[in-house]
């Protein structure tokens, strides 16, 4: 082995990058050279001063919260559940809301006027609480309705209606394929400052309805119509009114 | 188009996405901004583009299915800081990197660790190299990095880091002790 092809090996040795093979070899070679045996002490101490000299330059902390804030930024859909510490609180808080909510409003028989659609009032509130659970929310992630629209394409025998209010406040996040009451259902996903809307749409026969008034339970919201073919369920914990202003918005 | 806007397109992380890149990547910050630092050898450019190298980590997320998450953000902190360097100081960008590797008299460890033991002589030795040797040593020895992850990082073949360590130490070792001659002869 030649000093001058040891030159570079040296710097794999150093690095503990050589296979044995090769490392032997190399020590065979420093044993009779005085020369790179020099080298590598040369290298060695280098080596210590870069690694002892503190160069090394973490990251500001103005950085790491310019960082933070930027990542709230891109993250779809708002959700108090987005941060992990926050999930618990976040979790145990809307526990409360369920139990003191249904403690004072869980509807008598006979009182729900609300139209609900084919479904029930317990599937509806069901599949949109699940898709609150992390993960369930989208299959596909955009705001752009001709990223989502087309999406739908050969996984439904209907294709929604698909479009964003961003400008109006409810931006379109995404959407999902769901089952409610053993039937395939699109559901959009809208996001109302931090609160996250469902609006599952699938195709009807019946002819057009009106926005029925608003459902209550458990401290959910929800809107029904039917129109153009399609029958829509909104459900949220948004209040009424800007859940209307959303079905006002699909309706048109 | 401002940043909020772009954050709301398609490649936005929904929230499983944030949690695994806050996981996966965020971890990786102070690497990010060392990388960015010793590239552009200035701490407030190296924030604003390890900043800008995060949001594209960001935008570029889903593209990630797992492996070295530390190795895939420093290719993209990369990437943005000679963006930035064509940009801003495309002279620097112009050095030659394939030079050869010059047998040269070999300096005496004694004479390296005198001079390797001044900081800030350190950090102006390391400044005068070319970035892409630079980048080399700050990786392998700031970072840790093996050489396969060099290699992924910095898109050179992996058969070569270990000549590029080679010129990069030699570079090093002629500025620390070569290239101020007369604060060498005074200590020494």
């Amino acid at each position: 082995m030649s000093c001058e092809s040891t030159r570079t090996v040296l710097h794999g040795y150093l690095d503990g990058e050589l296979d044995a093979t090769r490392a032997a070899e190399f020590e065979r070679h420093l044993e009779s050279c005085r020369e790179c045996a020099v080298a590598l002490g040369a290298e060695e101490s280098l080596r210590s001063s870069l690694q002892r000299s503190g160069l090394y330059e973490t990251a500001p902390v103005s950085l790491r919260k310019k960082v933070r804030a930027d990542l709230d930024g891109a993250t779809a859909s708002s959700v108090a559940l987005r941060i992990p510490s926050w999930r618990g609180l976040a979790l145990a808080a809307a526990f409360l809301i369920v139990a003191t909510v249904s403690w004072y409003a869980w509807p008598q028989p006979g009182r729900i006027s609300a139209g609900t659609g084919p479904f029930s009032a317990a599937e509806l509130i069901d599949a949109h609480v699940r898709s609150l659970q992390p993960g369930h929310l989208t299959d596909v992630v955009s705001s752009d309705q001709h990223t989502v629209k087309p999406w739908f394409n050969g996984k439904l025998a209907f294709v929604p209606p698909v479009k964003d209010f961003a400008d109006e406040g409810f931006a379109l996040v995404g959407a999902r394929l769901d089952v409610l009451g053993g039937q395939n259902v699109a559901a959009l996903v809208y996001a109302r400052r931090k609160h996250i809307i469902n609006v599952f749409v699938l195709p009807t026969k019946e002819p057009d309805t009106p926005i029925h008034p608003p459902g209550l339970r458990q401290g959910y919201q929800w809107r029904h119509w039917r129109h153009q073919g399609m029958e829509y369920c909104a459900v949220s914990d948004v209040s009424d009114s800007d859940l209307h202003e959303l079905a006002q918005l699909l309706y048109q | 188009m401002s940043g909020s806007d772009q954050g709301r397109g398609p490649d936005v992380l929904d929230v499983q996405d944030r949690a695994r890149f806050e996981q996966l990547v965020l971890p990786h910050l102070d690497a990010a901004f060392n990388l960015a630092r010793w590239l552009l050898r200035n701490r407030a450019d190296s924030e604003d583009v390890a900043q800008e190298a995060m949001l594209r980590a960001c935008r570029f997320f889903r593209g990630f299915h797992g492996g070295d998450a530390r190795a895939w953000l420093l290719q993209i902190v990369r990437n943005t800081c000679y963006t930035w360097l064509e940009k801003n100081r495309p002279v620097e960008l112009m050095s030659e990197f394939n030079e050869e590797l010059h047998q040269q008299p070999s300096v005496s460890p004694e004479t390296l660790a005198i001079a390797g033991d001044n900081r800030e002589r350190l950090t102006r030795a390391l400044e005068t190299l070319p970035p892409r040797f630079r980048e080399v040593l700050v990786l392998r020895e700031l970072e840790g990095c093996s050489y396969k992850e060099i290699a992924s990082i910095t898109a050179i073949p992996i058969g070569t880091v270990m000549s590029a360590l080679a010129r990069a130490r030699q570079r090093l070792q002629r500025a620390l002790t070569v290239s101020s001659p007369q604060e060498a002869s005074r200590e020494l």
